[in-house]
């Protein structure tokens, strides 16, 4: 549909760098299932974080439950650490909507009250129906609305777009 | 549009009520047990409770009465944040001559959006299902002898909890089976899931004989019954069937088959029993098996909140 070429193995050498300044002590990452959760595991590793990170799902917050029902294959919430208190930086591949960024951080507090949440992604596609926005993204890209855009895996780790 | 004719699925195969565990899929099974294990962790955080029900309302109509079944309900709809109503229906329009369907009109035009059922007659629930309007859903929570189908995945996610696997186990139910929908609902699930032994344990008086037609190895001899078996799952002895003289006593029916130590060194040495409770001590169970180290008892019941609100949440989030 579109000639978009986007590599994602360059923006991640991107948003290492972002996410390495916006890190401050007791700073925890936090991936959002599925492409986030990919992304905040790799970070972790190269940033050499102290502890584990956490994986977040949207499934039990989403606002299009009645229409789409339950996900099917959703792996649960995984937070091995206090939320409480603590500077959570939420990870996503692709910011659209807000929509999830809004059912995650909902899901968030159910653990407790962090001290801050930041976000940062690898890609914004604009496209906002919700008043939120990324601290850091390494890139901004205009899509059509009906056009899907996500994080690919893989074997090797290597990342890449799928775009349909 | 019904698939297969099977009531419960709609024509993409997704549960729309649950009913019976008979005729499920074993893929709807597994996302029953996956989805569970999403809300146990939601039933250990800080704040247990997640907005996917909010909005909706659940009637609990226990035409029959059973406090610990209905209660697990309440909760798991609670923490689904649904608003609860409980009818204690027995007493009420019943009473009064009031039909099921009318019972049913009338809670219907308060704006239900899903009735959970007790009800001793088999297949009300499959009555209700079919007289419902479209949107609501219905979940059996016990028909007859018919089925009791949550109880029946609670112990299927007990049973993966514990031994990961169905497909290298041997399951001994035990005890009154002919009465027990419980043992009815268990067997379909087990056979479902491809668990390779089942064996259905008891005197010829409360083992119908026709389960060898569904696969089921029958046994009238305890300690084979038991022998190597990973799982055992205990059954409850009604009291009202020692009167109908299906049994000489309940004495008798514990030296026989009540399960002891003695008895439960037979199984495998990491077997696991379970009991769908409530328990009656020294008649099908002793104590030092039912508070001891094998026995998965209290977590049957903590998993059954998690497993009814997965049944709750999947079957609303699916159109008919």
């Amino acid at each position: 549909m579109s000639a978009l070429h986007l590599d994602a193995e360059a923006l991640y050498g991107e948003l290492l760098a972002a996410v390495r300044a916006l890190v401050q002590p007791g700073s925890v990452l936090v991936g959002i299932w599925r492409g986030g959760a990919w992304l905040a595991e790799r970070l972790h590793r190269d940033l050499q974080l102290a502890g584990e990170h956490g994986v977040i799902t949207s499934a039990l917050h989403r606002d299009d439950f009645s229409s789409r029902g339950l996900a099917a294959s959703a792996d649960p919430t995984r937070l091995p650490f206090e939320v409480e208190g603590r500077h959570i930086v939420l990870v996503d591949d692709v910011l659209h909507t807000g929509r999830t960024i809004r059912a995650v951080i909902n899901e968030l507090y159910d653990f407790g009250r962090p001290a801050s949440v930041a976000l940062v992604v690898l890609v914004d596609r604009g496209g906002r129906e919700l008043p939120i926005c990324a601290a850091c993204s390494a890139a901004r890209v205009t899509l059509p609305a009906g056009q899907r855009l996500r994080l690919a895996r893989a074997a090797d780790g290597r990342f890449s777009f799928e775009i349909r | 549009m019904l698939a297969r004719n099977n009531p419960q699925l709609n024509r993409h195969d997704e549960l729309i009520h649950l009913l019976s565990i008979e005729g499920l899929p074993q893929a709807v099974l597994h996302h029953i047990l996956d989805t569970a294990g999403t809300f146990l962790s939601v039933n250990e955080r800080e704040v247990k409770k997640v907005p996917l029900l909010r909005g909706k309302s659940v009637f609990n109509l226990f035409f029959e009465n059973s406090t610990r079944t209905r209660t697990t309900f309440e909760i798991a709809a609670k923490r689904l944040s649904a608003d609860v109503i409980n009818l204690d229906i027995a007493r009420s329009s019943t009473a009064k001559g009031e039909s099921l369907l009318d019972t049913i009109a009338n809670l219907s035009a308060m704006h239900a959006d899903m009735f959970v059922v007790r009800h001793g007659e088999s297949g009300a629930p499959y009555l209700i299902a079919q007289h419902c309007a479209p949107h609501v859903h219905v979940v059996n929570a016990g028909d007859g002898r018919h089925a009791h189908p949550t109880q029946g995945l609670l112990d299927m996610y007990t049973i993966r909890h514990y031994k990961r696997d169905f497909r290298n186990l041997t399951v001994a139910v035990v005890g009154d089976i002919v009465h027990s929908r419980v043992a009815r609902s268990d067997i379909h699930a087990l056979t479902t899931l491809g668990v390779p032994e089942i064996r259905a344990v008891g005197p010829k008086t409360l083992v119908p004989g026709d389960l060898k037609e569904m696969g089921v190895r029958v046994c009238h001899d305890m300690a084979e019954g038991i022998r190597d078996a990973d799982v055992i799952i205990m059954l409850r002895l009604q009291n009202e069937r020692m009167s109908g003289a299906m049994l000489p006593s309940a004495g008798e029916f514990f030296k026989t088959y009540g399960l002891t130590l003695e008895k439960l060194a037979l199984a495998k040495p990491d077997a696991i029993v379970m009991h769908p409770g409530p328990i009656n001590r020294g008649v099908e169970i002793d104590s030092a098996v039912a508070d001891g180290e094998q026995s998965v008892i209290l977590p049957q019941v903590t998993f059954g909140i998690a497993v009814r609100m997965a049944v709750m949440s999947i079957i609303a989030g699916n159109t008919p």
